[in-house]
């Protein structure tokens, strides 16, 4: 029982970070793979907020859904409701970490309200909701989405500290080349479809 | 009728339940979580120039105005700001001011294109660190200003020019701010106190005779200066004439005896004639 318990989390963790990459094969949080990955240093700090937000959000928006929408047959009011998760808690979590983490809130402070807006902490909720989990499985596959996120956002982040010191053509200096890169890392990550069935 | 509460207030009423429920939540959090800012911190940060240097030491104005009010620094901690804001910041935090004198940065070397040798010519990338990491340099003096202008690009306040391939400090616009003094991979640059007009502007420590042949201008360490200065203001060191800015009294007479003219008046004006570098 245990075992099986176990197994399912490992894979789920798996999925979400590698075969269902929410940056690399879902296409969500584009903003924030291009905007924030100048550096492996700020990458890391989006990810971990992110992560935090997303887990967050996840579990709040999955007791929403089940308590007040579904026996209330308003599914249909679930991005609504869930952007106004997402607005509210970001705001809660810079008001809660600015009071009792300061170096935490200085690290993360022009991240947070970027979060707000990031279209991959809506995505997880909704993937969530489509995939009928429930709290325990639904907190997983948030961790695993929001782990997934910052790996695709360090990666990318290195590959592209690299590529400020090759020789690029003018005209493919800056986004260009990024799309570029994006793109391959993007098939890089195509090789984990099927992994798990 | 139940139509209209199934499809109308029913979702009006749980959207706008749980937005009043976050409503009250962030309200609630916002009082009891507030964060008290002292206000003295955001006057002080006012009054400061908002440059974010960090010439203070701190990370920036904010982090000054917190260190000041806390009375990690003095007020007039700020070399930007100077007496002026050092007063107001003393007023805000109702302390005595404590009178330091204004400083300005000084390049230690007259090595202009005309008058000093190149060893090779140079056409790698323009800057002085990666010039001098290539055999010291172009220049003959190894101790000489490369005239790339790192410190130019470091300078917040165009307070530098590069005439004919050697560095010279605007002083009205120097804010003393010791960036360029960091940047400067050959140490050329240094503070002294404002209104001490004369300056050694060498510091190669070689012997006469080398630094005769790499330089037209360069101290080569005869010492009449040393012994010509009535104020006893001027040492020798390592073969370089040194004036100590606290007991010169600006007379000239170091200026006059020099043999090579190596010191030189700094509040001469500065004449942009082949400027490699400007701000």
């Amino acid at each position: 029982m245990i075992a099986s318990i176990v197994q399912q989390v490992v894979v789920t963790i798996l999925t979400a970070i590698l075969v269902e990459n929410l940056v690399l094969s879902k296409f969500l949080g584009m903003c924030p793979f291009l905007g924030v990955t100048q550096k492996t240093s700020t990458a890391a700090g989006m990810g971990v907020a992110v992560t935090f937000v997303i887990v967050v959000t996840a579990g709040l928006a999955w007791v929403l859904n089940t308590t007040l929408l579904v026996p209330n047959k308003m599914e249909y009011l679930q991005t609504m409701t869930y952007i106004l998760i997402i607005a509210a808690l970001v705001q809660f979590v810079e008001t809660v970490v600015r009071k009792f983490v300061p170096p935490l809130y200085k690290a993360l402070g022009i991240y947070l309200p970027l979060i707000t807006t990031n279209c991959a902490v809506l995505g997880v909720p909704l993937l969530n909701t489509s995939k009928n989990y429930d709290l325990g499985m639904c907190l997983v596959y948030s961790f695993g989405a929001g782990a997934g996120f910052t790996l695709a956002l360090i990666l990318f982040s290195g590959v592209r500290e690299r590529m400020d010191r090759a020789d690029i053509p003018a005209t493919l200096k800056g986004i260009p080349s990024a799309l570029f890169a994006a793109t391959l890392v993007s098939m890089s990550f195509f090789g984990f479809q099927g992994l798990f069935q | 009728m139940n139509d209209v509460i199934q499809q109308i207030v029913t979702p009006a009423a749980i959207v706008g339940g749980v937005g009043l429920v976050f409503g009250i939540v962030l309200a609630y959090s916002a009082k009891a979580f507030a964060v008290k800012i002292d206000e003295r911190i955001t006057r002080v940060k006012a009054a400061l120039p908002g440059v974010n240097c960090g010439a203070c030491g701190q990370t920036g104005c904010e982090s000054f105005a917190e260190a000041a009010v806390a009375g990690r620094v003095k007020p007039d901690g700020c070399p930007v700001g100077g007496a002026a804001v050092g007063a107001k910041v003393a007023a805000i935090l109702g302390l005595e001011v404590t009178n330091t004198a204004a400083f300005v940065s000084r390049v230690a070397c007259g090595g202009l294109l005309g008058c000093s040798r190149q060893k090779f010519a140079y056409e790698g990338m323009k800057s002085c660190t990666a010039a001098a990491a290539l055999h010291n340099g172009p220049k003959a003096c190894a101790f000489g200003c490369l005239g790339f202008g790192d410190c130019v690009a470091a300078c917040p306040f165009q307070a530098i020019v590069i005439v004919d391939g050697v560095a010279k400090i605007v002083e009205a616009n120097c804010k003393a701010c010791e960036k360029c003094v960091a940047a400067c991979p050959k140490k050329l640059i240094s503070m002294v106190p404002k209104g001490k007009n004369y300056l050694v502007a060498c510091k190669s420590t070689q012997k006469g005779p080398v630094v005769k042949k790499n330089c037209d201008v360069g101290c080569i360490g005869c010492g009449i200066c040393v012994k010509k200065c009535p104020a006893q203001a001027i040492t020798m060191a390592n073969n370089v004439a040194k004036i100590d800015p606290l007991l010169c009294t600006n007379c000239a007479t170091c200026v006059a005896v020099c043999p090579t003219n190596a010191i030189v008046d700094v509040t001469a004006p500065i004449v942009l004639r082949k400027s490699v570098v400007t701000a």
